[in-house]
Order: C-alpha cells, then structure tokens, then sequence
C-alpha cells in the first residue's frame, strides 16, 4: 500500500510541477518548479527499483544542470511585455507542436490498448532476470557489451567540449586581460612591495 | 526496529512505516544537540588558539550558550523584506536544513545501526550534498539584495567546481572497497594496512587523495578558508544577510549539520568508521561500543576545521577557481587512472562485497 501512496504522490507531484514549469510567469520559479518535477522523478524510479538511476538523475540533472540554468536564470532582466508579443507571433508554431504531440499521444494510448511490448532479446525470448545489481548490469552493458559505441559517445563529447573551449578562448597578451601568474604572485616578498620610510616632521613622501 | 513494532501488534507495514519515524527522530535528534555542542566546541577551539577565552558566561563553562543563542533566535521578530520574493525567500532555509538533515539516512553509525543501508549509499550522498548549494541560490535570488545574490553566485560556481573532485575522489575510494555501500565500504577498511590497522587512509596511494578530500571538505560546506560565500569584509553576512530569528538558525543549524556530514565521511571513508584503530586485541578496544569510535574519529575531524578556521586566512576567490579546476581535478583524474592501474596490476578488488 505504501507503494501505491508513494506512487500516486510521486506521479501527481511529476505532472502538477511540470504544468507549473509552463504556466509561472517568473523563470526562476520555472527552473525551481523543474527542479521539484525532476526529483520526483527521481523518486519515481526508485519505485521500479531503478536506484543507481534516479541517483544519477538527481546528482547530474538536479545537481550540475540545474544550478547552471538557474545561474543564468537568476542573472536575467526579462521584460515581460516583450515576450506576450512573441507569444502572438509564434502563436501558429505553437499550435503545431501542440497538435503533433497530441497526436503522438493519441497514438501511444492507442498502441498501449492492444497490449504491452513484450520486452525480449533480439532472438525472442524474454528478457532474462539478473540476479546482479543495477550498477553492475549498467556497468557490464557499458563497458564490455557496447564498450565500442560508449567510447565513441565518450570521445564525441570530447570532441565538442574542446571545440568550446577552442572558439572561446582567446588568446592575446596576458596583462591586457589583466590574467594574472599566480606563480609571480607567490613569489612575491614583503621587501620588493613595501619600503620603509622616515619623512621629517611637516614634510611629505615621495613614492 | 520493524521486528520491535511488529511484536507490538501492528501489522508489517505499520510497524516498518512507525520504525522508520522512530528511525528519523533518534538520528535528528542527537545530530541537533550534536550540532549546538559542536558550535560551542568551534567557538572554544578558536577562542583557545587566539588566547582568548570563549564564551564562558552561560551555564558551567559556558557549556549552554549555544541554548542561549537558540533561545534568543526563537524570541526575535522574522523580518521578510517587502521586496523580497517571498515564498522562495522562506522557502531556501527549509531546504538548507531539510537537505542538510536528509543525508544522515545512509551513514552508519555502527555495524547495522544505520536507517537506510542502501546499495547506492555513497551516491545518495553525492546527489544530496549537490542539493545544499540550492538552499544558498534561493536564498540569495530571493532577498533582491545585491551582497546575497554576490553570494548566492559564488557559491554555486564554488561548490559544483568541488562537487566535480569530490566525486572524482569519491570514485577511487569506491574502486578500492568494490561497492557504493558504506558499510562494506567500512567494512572493506578491516586490517587493511599491513593486516594491522583499520583505514584505507595508510595506503601511500589514499593518503593524497584525502588531504584532497579533505580540503574539498572544508569548500564544500563554505568553511574557512574557502568561506568566499559569506565573506564579511566583502558581503556583509553573504547570502544570510536579509535572514533573522529561526530562518537564521535554520541556516546555521544546516551548515554545521552538512560540516558534521563532512567529517563523518572522512572517517567513514579514509578512517574505518566504527572500527577501531588497530585490528589487535592488546588492548580491549573492541569492548568499546563502535558508534563510540565512530563519534570520536568525527570530533576529531571536527576538531580539526575548528584548527583550520583559526589558522588559515581567507582565500581569493580566483585562486579558489584555480584550485579547484587547475589543480584538484587534474589530480583526482590522475589518481583515479593510478589507482585503476595499481587495483589490475596487484588484483586487489578488496572490500567485503
């Protein structure tokens, strides 16, 4: 029975936090209500036992992703005016995202009421029951059955975060950017930043 | 505890749903005291290295003036400011708290005497501690006043820069234990060292990377040195500084909850947790309860950020940046290719798995 409450609680509090992404006017509360969507989520997978998943989803998507949308969020002056104009301009585009995603759904309802996919291996047998846990399982699947693809995933992100980096950085004389050595700076002794001085009585210092 | 409430006549549910809230409160509620002492011991430690006295007026030694403090909190007005958002604005310290108090579930405090002893339980701590640094941005977002949202932005740039080689960090102890368990992680730490003493920490290969932890530690929960968050000659009071009466103390409590975090972890982790120093039975040390060893281990690396906080000056806050992607991240990844190479090399895949 607890399952049953703590699904419910689960599912309701996913779907009320997700339609109040979209439906409050202030973008922080957005990020915070997309936040409340996510770790309800996450308890939700806990539910189907899925435990080093929702894990994940809480540490990655909760923990990094998040923050990063709500640091620039936070730092955002929105007019509010300004966005009810795009809402008329963009009003058509709207429509039709909404109207394919209905339709997808009228299709995935229908598709579910002829019966539930049998999930299997590829020869048709049903799928095995391991007596392993979730992160060995994932771990196995990752790194020995599908080690080539993961790699390549791997090496594609790679790839892309040094093409950020590449057209970001720019390179040009450090003091102009006021870069600072961080090595000079330890460097630096007391004797070479200050001097001592003895100015006579009613007299000024030259520095 | 289910088996208690069940012999009481409740069915199984009702007696694991009555054990679990037993559970709770018999964790939260020592971890509150622990954590009024543990402001008084901070206060104590850094009174003697400055060769002052401390406080000393409230009670025997001033043992009650964190009490006084609380009692005060309680009695003051909460003041909201009219421009502030104010459901966030009351909201981030519940947060900070609740996060704070919500990790305790998966640390064992002795063989067995732990509420939850999930598989995933050293990750269930990486996703919570990556909660904390929510409490901070509500609250500084939320008082729409600039020192506190300074704050709020530098705290969430400076804990996901550590939550990076605090996981990282976090990887390499797992390889060594063979699970995310933290009690097969304790138990994995049994004569390790020379078959002799309790600790992953004496290994040459683990000594260097919890000097590393141990220092993501103290950025983690915003101590000293790294208290960039709420630097007063900076920012007033940081991302606290619209806060008074018990959303204050609701900060302050959830910041040395998440430091007492931080040191039972060191002791979880790098010093055998429960068990006792050495695996010899010379002395009769194994008599002493284990939850006894676990506090101890834990005072003393609280002991040990008190000796930091009064030592250490305050960090700038690019050389905190440079730190933590510069030099710690490098070197966790480095280790962890290390210690990957060393557990093949020698086949030590140890832990009680």
């Amino acid at each position: 029975m607890i399952q049953t409450i703590a699904f419910y609680l689960f599912a309701v509090l996913v779907i009320a936090s997700a339609v109040m992404v979209i439906m409050s006017r202030n973008p922080v509360h957005s990020v915070l209500w997309l936040i409340l969507a996510f770790f309800n989520a996450a308890g939700l997978m806990v539910l189907v036992g899925a435990e080093f998943i929702a894990m994940l989803l809480v540490i990655v998507y909760v923990g990094a992703v998040a923050v990063l949308f709500l640091f620039v969020v936070m730092m955002l002056d929105i007019d509010f005016a300004e966005l009810r104009a795009g809402f008329i301009k963009n009003f058509p585009l709207g429509i039709a995202i909404a109207a394919i995603l209905l339709a997808e759904l009228v299709l995935g309802i229908g598709a579910y009421r002829v019966g539930a996919i049998e999930l299997g291996t590829p020869d048709g047998a049903s799928a095995p029951l391991l007596d392993r846990s979730n992160i060995e399982s994932i771990g196995a699947l990752l790194y020995r059955d599908y080690i080539f693809l993961f790699e390549a995933a791997g090496i594609i992100l790679l790839v892309a975060m040094v093409g950020a980096i590449v057209l970001t950085h720019r390179k040009g004389p450090a003091d102009a950017r006021g870069q600072q050595d961080i090595g000079k700076q330890n460097r630096r002794r007391p004797e070479e930043a200050t001097v001592m001085k003895q100015p006579g009585i009613g007299k000024g210092v030259d520095l | 505890m289910t088996e208690f409430f069940q012999s009481l006549g409740l069915n199984y549910e009702f007696a694991w749903f009555t054990a679990t809230i037993a559970g709770v409160l018999l964790i939260a509620l020592p971890l509150m005291l622990a954590v009024a002492m543990v402001i008084y011991v901070d206060r104590k430690v850094w009174a003697a290295i400055n060769l002052r006295r401390g406080p000393n007026v409230v009670g025997p030694f001033g043992l009650l003036q964190s009490f006084a403090d609380g009692l005060k909190v309680f009695l003051q007005e909460t003041i909201i400011p009219s421009a502030a958002n104010k459901g966030i604005f009351i909201l981030a310290p519940i947060v900070t708290f609740t996060v704070a108090l919500a990790a305790w579930a998966v640390i064992p405090f002795d063989a067995g005497v732990v509420l939850a002893n999930i598989n995933v339980g050293l990750l269930y701590i990486l996703a919570i501690s990556s909660l904390s640094v929510y409490g901070v941005v509500m609250s500084g977002w939320a008082s729409n006043s600039k020192y506190p949202f300074f704050s709020a932005m530098r705290a969430a740039a400076q804990m996901i820069s550590y939550e990076v080689s605090i996981g990282f960090i976090l990887v390499c102890i797992v390889l060594f234990a063979g699970t995310f368990n933290l009690t097969g992680i304790v138990l994995g730490q049994e004569a390790f060292g020379l078959g002799l003493i309790n600790a992953y920490v004496v290994h040459p290969l683990i000594f260097p990377i919890w000097v590393m932890f141990f220092i993501s530690c103290l950025a983690e929960t915003q101590r000293v040195p790294f208290d960039l968050t709420e630097a007063e000659s900076e920012l007033v009071a940081g991302y606290q500084t619209e806060y008074s009466s018990m959303s204050f103390a609701l900060f302050w409590l959830g910041e040395y909850a998440n430091i007492l975090l931080m040191c039972s972890l060191n002791t979880l982790l790098f010093f055998g947790g429960w068990l006792p120093p050495l695996n010899i039975d010379l002395i009769p040390w194994f008599d002493i309860p284990g939850i006894i060893w676990f506090l101890l281990k834990t005072f003393f690396f609280f002991f040990m950020f008190s000796w930091v906080m009064a030592t250490v000056p305050r960090y700038r806050y690019d050389q905190l940046m440079r730190l933590g992607w510069k030099v710690f991240l490098p070197l966790s990844l480095f280790f962890i290719v290390v210690i990957s190479g060393y557990l093949m090399a020698t086949g030590h895949f140890g832990g009680a798995a």
